[in-house]
Parts: structure tokens; C-alpha cells; sequence
């Protein structure tokens, strides 16, 4: 049987691998993929721990399908929001867009 | 189920899920990164499976690599080509401290702490028993779930028109 | 021999491996040259069903290919959360039905908004 903890190591590595996406990159799409990778890693934890500590109840499954359910409507939300960054600034580089007006 | 398969099994996926999140950190090019993010998706959805939790691994298909993928390579289509080019910022090195840090930091905790005893043989994890939890006891996570995704649909809308 | 997962991931193993196999022997064989490697124009054109292609592959997006994929990410969330409903529908009986009831309305009421305003043409 696979020790929990070989799930919370893949879940850790996961999640940095997206932190190191999103404060690196500079397309503003790629840093919402990143994010959806951190998602991912945060329901391998979720799953993993219900799975392994609480097998009774199934919070750890409700939880892991609503992040699942929340990181799709983000995720919609935020390439539109990138979308509409690139038809009026047409530059998709985060570090160019550092004003509220102009 | 335990054995020589599900360990091979989770090695597989592990591999595969980690190897396309690093192609996704560190690529340069758009298009690739989103072809090694739905490897991602389906290694996860693997390692799902091998933690007994079906439906969730038939969500995550279904919903990450069947739907969310088609939505990222259409806006990664939308974005003008002079827009596509993804070098790193001067920030990187930092981020990267700071990725060495949070993952040592996690593996610390995890291999330090007391799991207790971990039962896997007693998990039965079905569509209606989640049906039921999801209607019984976690309603309100569900109507709010509706309002959700109503506002990300009308937000999205409204912020691609041409108007 | 195998348990039942076992079996799903030996098809899987196998779907991957006759593709794979072929293409890869085929490389291969270009390689230590045992299969005649002739290009010529008319076979490395691109394919489009028998006719000649005209006019570039790299033309511009409509926006609403976007939309759509977006609509359908909603709505197969959706789906999603009305599947594990299906299949307890004896057990969660008639609050059930409400609840699913309340969740489907206002997910209609935002298709209705979005239909009277014109985001479902397809220009």
C-alpha cells in the first residue's frame, strides 16, 4: 500500500512547480495555467487525505469537486480578462501592464 | 488491490503528472505548455483512480482535459502571435528560492508528521453516495456553486464582447 | 490475472503501444534505411480531403470560438454536479429535487440573459 505521504510529496512538488510558473513567467496566460496547476496539487492533498484518514465521510471528495467547480468558472473568467488585456494594450506581458488608468 | 501494479501504477503517473507540470514551468512556447498541462490533467486523473476515488477521476477528465483544455488553446488562439513569445522575468531566480523553500518546506511536514493509522481498505466511494452528501448535508456549497457559475458565465461574456 | 483496474491500464498500455509501435518502426526503418524514403511535392502538401489547399493556415480567431468553449465549461460543470443527483434520485426523494431544482434556474436564467442578449449567434 502507498504511504500518504508519497501523495503529499507529488501534491508539494506540484504546487511549487505552479508557484514557480506564476512569479516567473511573463504571459499572462501561462501564469493561469500555472495557477491551474496549483489547483491540481491542492486536490491531490484533498483527495489524498480523505481517502487515507477519513474514509467514513467523503468531505475531502465534496471539497476536491467544488475547487474543481471553482476552478473552472475562474479559469473562463480569467483568459476573458486576458483576452480583453490583449486587444487593448495588444502586449500580453504582465510587467507592461502596471497602471490603473493611462 | 495492493502489489507490485499499483505501486508501478502510481510511479507511471507520478512521473508523467511531474514531468509535464516542469515542461509547463519552464517552456517557452504557449502551444507546448498547454499540451504538457493536459498530460497533467491526465496523470492526475490517473493517480485519482488509484486512490479509489472514481468519480472524481471521471470529473476531472471530463471537466480539466475535456473541457478547460479546449478553452485554453482557444484563447492561446485569440492572443496575437506578437503576444506568444514567454520569456521569464528578472524575478525568476527569486521564485525559484522561493519554490525550493515552499517544497521543503511541505516535504518537511509531511514525512514529519503523524498521519495515525491510515485505513484504505474501507473506502467505497460511489456517484450516489456522493450525490446524496452533496444534497444532504452540503447544500448550500451547491446552490452557491449555481450563483458561481453564473457570474463567471455572464462576467466572461461580458468582458469578450466586441462591443 | 489482473484486477479490474489492472486490465483497464493493460488496454490502455496496449492502444498506446500500436500507434506508437507503428510510427516508431517506420522511423526506424528510415533510419537503417530498410524502406524507401522518396519526398516529393505533391506528397509532403498538406491534406485537405483530396483538393489544393488556398490561403494561409494562420488566419484570425473569431472571438466567438472562445465563447462557445466557455458556455460549455459552465455547463458541463453542470452536468457534472447533476450526475451524482441521477443516481441518488430515490434517496434525496423530493428536497432533493427542489434543490437540484434551484440549481438548474439559475443556470437557466443566466442562459436566457445571455440568449436575449445576442451571445449565441454564430457570426
Amino acid at each position: 500500500m502507498i504511504p500518504v505521504q508519497h501523495f503529499l510529496l507529488l501534491g508539494a512538488l506540484l504546487f511549487s512547480l505552479g508557484v514557480y510558473g506564476v512569479l516567473s513567467r511573463r504571459n499572462a496566460v501561462l501564469i493561469i495555467l500555472s495557477v491551474e496547476l496549483m489547483l491540481q496539487a491542492v486536490n491531490i492533498n484533498l483527495v489524498a487525505f480523505a481517502v487515507y484518514l477519513a474514509p467514513d465521510e467523503f468531505v475531502g471528495l465534496i471539497f476536491a469537486l467544488f475547487v474543481i467547480a471553482v476552478a473552472a468558472a475562474e479559469v473562463g473568467l480569467a483568459l476573458a480578462i486576458a483576452l480583453r488585456l490583449f486587444r487593448n494594450r495588444t502586449t500580453a506581458n504582465v510587467d507592461e501592464v502596471d497602471s490603473l488608468r493611462w | 488491490m495492493t502489489g507490485v501494479g499499483e505501486v508501478a501504477a502510481f510511479w507511471i503517473l507520478a512521473t508523467i503528472t511531474v514531468g509535464s507540470a516542469v515542461v509547463v514551468a519552464l517552456v517557452r512556447d504557449l502551444v507546448r505548455a498547454v499540451v504538457a498541462l493536459v498530460g497533467s490533467f491526465l496523470g492526475v486523473a490517473g493517480l485519482f483512480i488509484l486512490l479509489s476515488a472514481e468519480f472524481l477521476a471521471v470529473v476531472q477528465v471530463l471537466i480539466y482535459a475535456g473541457a478547460i483544455s479546449i478553452l485554453m488553446v482557444f484563447a492561446i488562439a485569440l492572443t496575437p502571435r506578437s503576444a506568444r513569445d514567454n520569456a521569464e522575468t528578472a524575478m525568476r531566480w527569486l521564485a525559484l528560492a522561493l519554490a525550493l523553500a515552499m517544497v521543503g518546506l511541505l516535504i518537511a511536514v509531511a514525512t514529519v508528521t503523524e498521519w495515525g493509522p491510515q485505513a484504505k481498505e474501507g473506502f467505497q466511494e460511489t456517484a450516489s453516495a456522493i450525490g446524496e452528501a452533496l444534497l444532504n448535508r452540503y447544500v448550500l456549497p451547491f446552490e452557491v456553486a449555481s450563483v458561481l457559475l453564473l457570474a463567471a458565465m455572464l462576467g466572461a461574456v461580458v468582458m469578450v464582447r466586441e462591443d | 490475472m489482473f484486477s479490474e483496474w489492472g486490465q483497464v491500464g493493460l488496454l490502455l498500455a496496449l492502444a498506446l503501444f500500436f500507434p506508437i509501435g507503428g510510427v516508431a518502426t517506420s522511423w526506424l526503418f528510415g533510419r537503417l534505411g530498410l524502406r524507401p524514403d522518396r519526398p516529393n511535392p505533391v506528397k509532403e502538401d498538406t491534406y485537405e480531403c483530396g483538393m489544393t489547399t488556398e490561403g494561409p493556415t494562420w488566419v484570425q480567431f473569431n472571438i466567438r470560438y472562445y465563447i462557445f468553449a466557455l458556455l460549455f465549461v459552465i455547463f458541463d460543470v453542470e452536468v457534472v454536479f447533476l450526475f451524482p443527483w441521477a443516481t441518488s434520485l430515490e434517496r434525496v426523494a423530493v428536497a432533493g429535487l427542489v434543490e437540484v431544482f434551484t440549481f438548474v434556474v439559475v443556470l437557466l436564467l443566466g442562459l436566457i440573459y445571455l440568449w436575449r442578449k445576442g451571445a449565441l449567434e454564430w457570426l
